[in-house]
This record gives C-alpha cells, sequence and structure tokens, in this order.
C-alpha cells in the first residue's frame, strides 16, 4: 500500500512517520529542500515515541506516482492551492483531510472526485527541524466517512492508524466530532493567541472573578448553544476537553499562539470565523466569540 | 496651604511643578524612586513639551519625613493606592486627600486611611522622561468633588481647585465629580484594552467597524452600569474615542496599557474593566465583554515569567 502525506508541519510529520514503519510513505512538501532533507536523512520521532523512518519525499505534485491514500495535513489557509494541485491526480485515491475548523472537505471536493474521508486529530507535536518532530500529546485522530464514502474504507484507514502506533477512533459521522473540536479550538486557540499563555491550568482556573476559566467556560457555552442551533449533537464536551488538556503535564503551546507570536497569518477566519458564521446562520447571539474573532484579527492586523 | 502629591510619576508631576509655581503654597512631593526624588531635591521638577515649567518642591521616599499637610494628591498607579495612603496617612490627619488617578475604586482605597476624601479625574498627560523631568504630552482639565461616605468639605474642595486652577491646572470643584470619572473610566476600558490585546494605535482600532463596534458594546456596558447608580455622564465617551482618532490628536498614540504590555509592566486592568464588573455585579447590571476583556488582560499578565 502506499500513502501520501501532504504537508509535513508536525501533524504531517507524525502521521508521515508512523505510517512509513508499516507502508510505503511519499511525503509530498512545500519546499524542495525539505524534501531533499527529508530523502537524505530520514524523518526523525522523539518524545512519546523514539525512531527515524524512512520516507520519499517530493515538492511537485507531478513527481508523485499513483497511491491509495492521501493525507491532506497542510493549514487551512493552504488547503485551496494544495488541492487544486493535486487535481486530476491519482483518480482512485481516498484523501483524508485532517485541517482545523469546518468546511474543507468541501474545499477538496472542488478539485476532484476521490472518496473522502473526515478526520480531527487531537494529538500534538513540535516540529525541531524538517526532519526532526517530537511527539508530544498521543491523543486520538477521530475520522469518519464524507459523502458517500463506505464505512468499511474509514474502517481500514482508522485500522492503518493504529497498526502504525497512532491512535485512531472512527465515527459513522464526524460531525458532532469536528465540531466538539471546532468549539474547543476557537476558544483555546483565541484565548491563547490573545493572552500568550499556552493552554495550562490558567483555562480551567474558576476560583478568582478574574480567573480565565470563567470566560473559556463561557466562550464554551456559547459555542454549544450554536452547535445546538445548526441541530448539530457534540461528541464529546468541550470543556472536559479542555480540563482534560490542562491536567497533561507538559502545558501544550496553540497553534495559533505559535502563529502570532512569529507573526504569521493564523487560522482564525477558518476556526474562529467559522464559528461566528455559524452563529449568524443559526440566529445565535455570540458575542464573545464574535469578539474574540474580531481580536484576533486585528492582532494579526497589527503585524501583516 | 502645605500639598503632599503622593506618587510623583508623570500626572503627580504635573501638579507639583504647577503647584510649586503658587507663593503662597508648600508642596512635597513622597515617591519611591530614589534618583528621581533626589533630581527633584537638586533641580527641581521640570516639565517640558506642552509648556516649560520648573518647580522647586521637596522630595521624599520616607514617609516619616512628611509634615502635616493641608492636601495630599494621590497620583500612584491605582494598585498602589493602599500600599502609598498607608504609608502616608500620618501626614493627613487633618487634612483631606484627593485623588487624580484613573480607574475606580481609588477613592475606598483611599477612605480606609483618610477621614476626608476627594474624588477627582484629570485629563492632563505626560511620561517620565527621566529624574526629575517630565515631557508634558496633553494639557486638560480636572475635575473635584467630595467623596461619599467620607467626604471633604465643600470649601476645601474649592481651596484645593482654586490653587491647582492658579497655579496652570484648569480645575473646577463640582457637588458631584462622578460624571467625568465614570466617561473617563468607560473610555479607558473601551479603548486601552483593546489596544493592549491586539498591539494596534488607538486610531487603528478606530478604523477597523468590527473592531470599533466592539468598543462601543463596551461602552454601552459601561453607562449601562453608570446609570444604575443615578450618574450622569459630562459628555459622551463615544465623542472622546473618536476626537482621540484623529489624526491630530492620537491616531498614532499606543495606549498606556499597551506599553504597559510591551514593558511586561502590570496594567491598571482591575480598576477599569474589573471595576466596571464589580459596580456592575452591585447594581444588577451585567457586563459580559468587559468581564471577558479583564480576564483576558488577566491572563496575558499571568503569561510573563514572574
Amino acid at each position: 500500500m502506499r500513502v501520501c502525506v501532504v504537508g509535513a508541519g508536525a501533524i504531517g510529520s507524525l502521521f508521515a512517520a508512523h505510517l512509513a514503519t508499516v507502508v510505503d510513505v511519499l511525503v509530498l512538501t512545500r519546499r524542495a529542500a525539505h524534501a531533499r532533507a527529508l530523502n537524505e536523512v530520514g524523518l526523525r520521532v522523539s518524545g512519546r515515541h523514539d525512531f527515524t523512518a524512512r520516507v520519499t519525499a517530493a515538492s511537485d505534485p507531478s513527481e508523485l506516482p499513483d497511491l491509495e491514500l492521501a493525507i491532506l495535513a497542510t493549514k487551512t489557509v493552504d488547503l485551496e492551492e494544495v488541492a487544486q494541485s493535486l487535481g486530476g491526480r491519482f483518480p482512485g485515491a481516498t484523501v483524508m483531510t485532517v485541517q482545523n475548523g469546518l468546511g474543507a472537505e468541501a474545499v477538496v471536493r472542488r478539485h476532484g472526485d476521490w472518496q473522502l474521508v473526515s478526520a480531527v486529530t487531537f494529538m500534538s507535536g513540535t516540529k525541531h527541524s524538517d526532519t526532526h518532530v517530537e511527539y508530544i500529546l498521543d491523543t486520538p485522530t477521530w475520522l469518519g466517512p464524507y459523502g458517500d464514502t463506505p464505512f468499511e474504507r474509514v474502517q481500514k484507514i482508522g485500522q492503518l492508524l493504529v497498526d502504525s502506533g497512532l491512535k485512531a477512533e472512527v465515527l459513522p459521522d464526524l460531525l458532532p466530532a469536528q465540531w466538539s473540536k471546532l468549539i474547543f479550538n476557537a476558544t483555546v486557540n483565541g484565548v491563547s493567541a490573545l493572552t500568550g499563555l499556552p493552554h495550562d491550568g490558567h483555562f480551567a482556573a474558576e476560583g478568582d472573578v478574574s480567573d480565565l476559566g470563567h470566560l473559556v467556560h463561557e466562550l464554551v457555552d456559547e459555542g454549544k448553544r450554536v452547535a445546538a442551533a445548526a441541530g448539530v449533537e457534540l461528541h464529546d464536551d468541550p470543556w472536559e476537553m479542555n480540563v482534560l488538556a490542562t491536567k497533561r503535564g507538559s502545558a501544550h503551546y496553540p497553534s495559533m499562539l505559535e502563529d502570532v507570536e512569529a507573526r504569521r497569518p493564523t487560522e482564525v477566519e477558518l476556526i474562529n470565523g467559522a464559528l461566528v458564521r455559524e452563529a449568524e446562520r443559526g440566529g445565535v447571539e455570540a458575542p464573545l466569540h464574535t469578539a474574540l474573532y474580531r481580536l484576533v484579527k486585528a492582532r494579526e492586523a497589527s503585524y501583516l | 496651604m502645605r500639598v503632599c502629591i503622593v506618587g510623583c510619576g508623570a500626572v503627580g508631576s504635573l501638579f507639583a511643578a504647577h503647584l510649586a509655581q503658587l507663593e503662597d503654597v508648600e508642596v512635597w512631593a513622597y515617591d519611591l524612586a530614589r534618583e528621581h526624588v533626589d533630581a527633584i531635591n537638586r533641580d527641581g521638577l521640570r516639565l517640558s513639551g506642552a509648556g516649560e515649567v520648573v518647580g522647586r518642591l521637596q522630595a521624599t521616599s520616607d514617609a516619616a519625613e512628611l509634615p502635616p499637610c493641608d492636601f495630599g494628591i494621590v497620583a500612584t498607579k491605582a494598585m498602589h493606592t493602599s500600599t502609598a495612603v498607608e504609608a502616608t496617612a500620618h501626614a493627613f490627619a487633618e487634612g483631606c486627600v484627593a485623588t487624580v488617578q484613573n480607574g475606580l475604586g481609588n477613592e475606598e482605597a483611599i477612605a480606609n486611611h483618610v477621614d476626608r476624601v476627594i474624588r477627582g479625574t484629570t485629563f492632563p498627560a505626560g511620561k517620565l522622561l527621566g529624574p526629575g523631568h517630565v515631557q508634558w504630552d496633553v494639557r486638560g482639565d480636572t475635575t473635584f468633588g467630595p467623596f461619599d461616605p467620607k467626604p471633604a468639605a465643600a470649601e476645601e474642595i474649592e481651596r484645593l481647585a482654586e490653587a491647582c486652577t492658579r497655579a496652570g491646572m484648569p480645575t473646577k470643584a463640582v457637588a458631584d465629580a462622578r460624571g467625568p470619572q465614570w466617561r473617563k473610566v468607560i473610555f479607558n476600558a473601551a479603548t486601552n484594552p483593546i489596544g493592549a490585546l491586539t498591539g494596534l494605535t488607538h486610531g487603528r482600532v478606530c478604523d477597523d467597524p468590527a473592531l470599533r463596534r466592539l468598543v462601543s458594546s463596551l461602552v454601552d456596558e459601561g453607562k449601562a452600569v453608570a446609570s444604575a447608580q443615578g450618574i450622569e455622564l459630562d459628555a459622551d465617551p463615544e465623542e472622546l474615542i473618536d476626537h482621540a482618532a484623529k489624526p491630530e490628536v492620537a491616531y498614532d498614540h499606543k495606549a498606556s496599557m499597551l506599553q504597559d504590555v510591551e514593558a511586561r509592566r502590570p496594567t491598571e486592568i482591575d480598576y477599569l474593566n474589573g471595576g466596571i464588573v464589580r459596580f456592575g455585579d452591585g447594581h444588577g447590571v451585567p457586563t459580559p465583554l468587559n468581564r471577558a476583556i479583564w480576564a483576558l488582560v488577566k491572563g496575558l499578565e499571568r503569561s510573563w515569567p514572574s
């Protein structure tokens, strides 16, 4: 079996290295130097697991051979361009999206009629170099069929992830899980980007009246009302996800905080923006998420 | 008469240097910054910018050196009010104490240590350039009024206001000084933390229509809390916000809270948005956005290594 991982950030690198222990893995990178480095020295994983995997890497999509599964692990902001570059290639393949926010599948669908699998991942890592990723949180990836993709196909991919040493859970309908993560992400990423705090105990603290946990809780509750208006029953309670994640010991640096600190564009539009637009569509008031969205957008505008 | 400025930073220095011009006023300054105190005692206190003033006064970092005073003018950052007034209260055993600080809660903190308190709000601004030297950026008015339940007498308030005005700091004595105080607090609470959280200057905050709406929502919550207490604002904070956004006024101004955040200094958020939330809670007025902004800026302060 041949799998292509598109995008070798922290998440893409974790997928690629683990899968390479059980199948042939191709990695499609944005930069040619990144692909060269991977071909020369392989991809090292440290942290929860410790090994170096051999992968084949390329930066030009036309170099890709036919394959059975493509995992799109690019940032949401790059998805449109990447999906377009894959248009017309490997027609029989299944394409799995793991982007944050909502709507990645629809973007990919515009560029090809592959069988699509929706996924959200809760694992996290830190990229130390082009060829070294640290596996930090080994929380699972959830996946489910999109459109008319047969459930068995999703189960096979879930099994492949588990065989490779990653955690995965296959669900008949991913929307409830995607919404759980959307609310969790909009809240945690937004608050983290504005305060500079990693996702730590402050996010669950509700002792003092000015403690951050109150705001996080209210943001989660507001998000739940938006989900209810959209007719979605959540898979997990985002507040409990938040509390659990802050108890894991080492504090996680949400990607939006890393983006803001590195003065890069963030995923605010596709995470917080998506939630605010869903609120408008459902006719629900979401003043706190609207404020958070406007503030992060403005923070971006201060350096972009 | 003898006046002691408690906290001789930028705003305290404006009062100290001006009042020192008057023959009939003896000015003392209490400040913890030794270099600043030494420079004032050696060379006088110098203002430059909106006007050139040099004031001769006695400064000290040792509260025990302060003689009995008729008036105190507290100008510390709001989080230092209690400590500073507790240390100096003996000098005001027979006098009364005014605040020209930002935010809500300073009068209450002063009243814990002093019997007669003057509520005050001041609009002039500046910054400390170095020991003994303050840049005077903006001229503006000051308002004094009694603080209930421990008010100074009307004639005392007028006496201090008259001295300030005569010294070049235009000051009004009024029966209810909460209007200007709340106008300034609402203005500061709606704009300062937005600058601090986004890194944008005042003008750029106002240029972004969505962000400007957030500012207005914060203003509306503050107005509701003021109104529930029967406070009539002396002018609409929205006018102040739009006025400040003009290129010739303060378009490029970085809010003091943004400057604090960039220097990783504690901010006055507890006394601005935090104050609006506390007074709102006390009067049954919901303030969800001020509460959110308060929590975000507190979170920002907690992200710094202590």
